[in-house]
């Protein structure tokens, strides 16, 4: 056995710190260690995506990144994104637009989808399939995924817009 | 799937680096992405007793685009390829093959320096840098190097760097011409059944210069400047990019494996390569 590494992550906002392997891969870390088991393991192979989350701005698949390698970063998992009272509007669309039938690989498609939205606020269906392509479902057939991720855009578009509508006209008035 | 255990070291700079090679010798890789050598780690196929994270070593990291070239540093990842906005308008061909690399998450941690170093025959990279003409910076314990990608590959998984060495960065001409990487793949994330990278340039109508190298299609990348020569001279019809074809069929020497038999290996390569001269010539 090799020498263990002090390892200090920030997951979902909170600090964690643990002596783990080097080999430790991030999945592991993720379910095992600390208990988050949003992030699922699926082909282990680097292929299908149940296992994405997001490092430092990235979307990567923590079956293919030892915890080591994230020493100091920050990563969100599906925890992160929303919670059962307050669902995330991706969380929400594919609720209502069935974009999960067993559930298996959503968790890693949601994180995925939250990450393709932030660089890509209005996806068209080409983009949203492009940048989808690292997520597999043997379920849905991918329809209601796209529908549900273009349904959650329009969502969040809107509220975005009205928001900045409401901190605009507050600054008007603090303006005042 | 867990890999066997290992030594992990993170060094700040390449002297740091260069030591732990030259105390441990081929036990000790360096990785940069990782998403090469930690599938092969956890199929224990590939064993690292000494691991060497390079994420934080200086100097590896930068877009450069001058005037007459280009000099990525080892660590810049496909993503980044893809983003810069700068090096697109400098060399299109970049981000169009990274684009048909995998899928969005390998491309946010897989890195040129990794793809053309490992020496796996279905990476893209390679080919693409046999076509551009790029070169290889090395460094090891006698120095700095630089390396023709038309020179360096050797077999699989075997190219001219040392053990103790380490790809830096990949310098290329800046390209003149026409363009296209066209890739045949089974699905999204596969490696190429064949892919041909090909720049080319023409005047009044008639090709002035064409390289063209293929991928995945022998056990190193091929380079075929016979296929680029038929093209030179010609109008680009259909007699030119036949004979194109029949010269790059001449230099490919693929294998049977789970995407087809030689045959089929064949005639995708030839397909792929008409497709990809005809982009390129439209481009030109």
């Amino acid at each position: 056995m090799s020498k263990k590494t002090h390892i200090t992550l920030k997951v979902n906002g909170k600090s964690e710190e643990f002596l783990a392997e080097p080999r430790e891969l991030l999945i592991y870390t993720l379910r095992e260690r600390l208990n988050i088991t949003g992030p699922h393991i699926g082909c282990e192979t680097s292929h299908c995506g149940a296992c994405t989350v997001t490092v430092d701005g990235k979307s990567v698949k923590s079956c293919t990144m030892f915890a080591v390698q994230a020493e100091g970063a920050e990563i969100t998992t599906i925890e992160g994104i929303g919670t059962p009272d307050s669902l995330h509007p991706l969380q929400e669309a594919f609720k209502e637009h069935h974009g999960l039938q067993c559930g298996y690989c959503t968790p890693g498609m949601i994180t995925r989808a939250a990450k393709l939205l932030e660089e890509n606020p209005a996806p068209s269906e080409e983009e949203i399939r492009f940048g989808m392509a690292g997520n597999i479902c043997r379920c849905t057939g991918y329809q209601n995924i796209v529908k549900s991720i273009q349904a959650a855009a329009a969502e969040m578009n809107s509220s975005q817009s009205s928001s900045s509508e409401a901190v605009g006209h507050k600054t008007t008035e603090a303006a005042e | 799937m867990i890999p066997a255990a290992f030594e992990y070291y993170r060094p700040k700079d390449i002297e740091g680096v260069l030591a732990i090679l030259e105390q441990h010798g081929d036990d000790a890789r360096v990785m940069a992405g990782g998403h090469s050598l930690i599938p092969m780690m956890k199929l224990r196929m590939a064993d690292v007793p000494h691991l060497i994270d390079l994420q934080d070593v200086g100097g590896l990291s930068g877009i450069e685009v001058t005037g007459d070239s280009i000099r990525l540093g080892a660590l810049v990842t496909q993503a980044q390829i893809i983003d810069s906005a700068e090096l697109t308008r400098a060399a299109p061909i970049l981000r169009e093959a990274a684009l048909q690399i995998a899928d969005p998450q390998v491309r946010y941690m897989g890195t040129i320096g990794g793809n053309v170093a490992n020496g796996d025959p279905g990476n893209d990279m390679p080919g693409l840098m046999q076509c551009l003409d790029a070169s290889f910076s090395l460094i090891g314990p006698d120095g700095a190097r630089e390396v023709a990608a038309r020179d360096f590959y050797e077999a699989a998984y075997m190219t001219d760097r040392e053990d103790d060495e380490v790809l830096t960065a990949v310098t290329l001409p800046l390209p003149q011409g026409g363009y296209a990487y066209e890739k045949q793949k089974r699905k999204i994330g596969d490696y190429a059944t064949a892919a041909a990278a090909v720049q080319i340039t023409g005047q009044g109508g008639t090709c002035t210069s064409a390289s063209i190298a293929m991928t995945n299609l022998s056990d190193t990348p091929i380079f075929s400047e016979d296929a680029g020569e038929a093209l030179v001279g010609t109008t680009v019809d259909d007699a030119a990019i036949k004979a194109a074809m029949a010269a790059m069929l001449g230099d490919i020497d693929p294998t049977e494996d789970n995407r087809g038999p030689v045959a089929f290996k064949k005639h995708v390569a030839g397909v792929i390569l008409r497709r990809a001269i005809t982009r390129a010539w439209s481009r030109a």
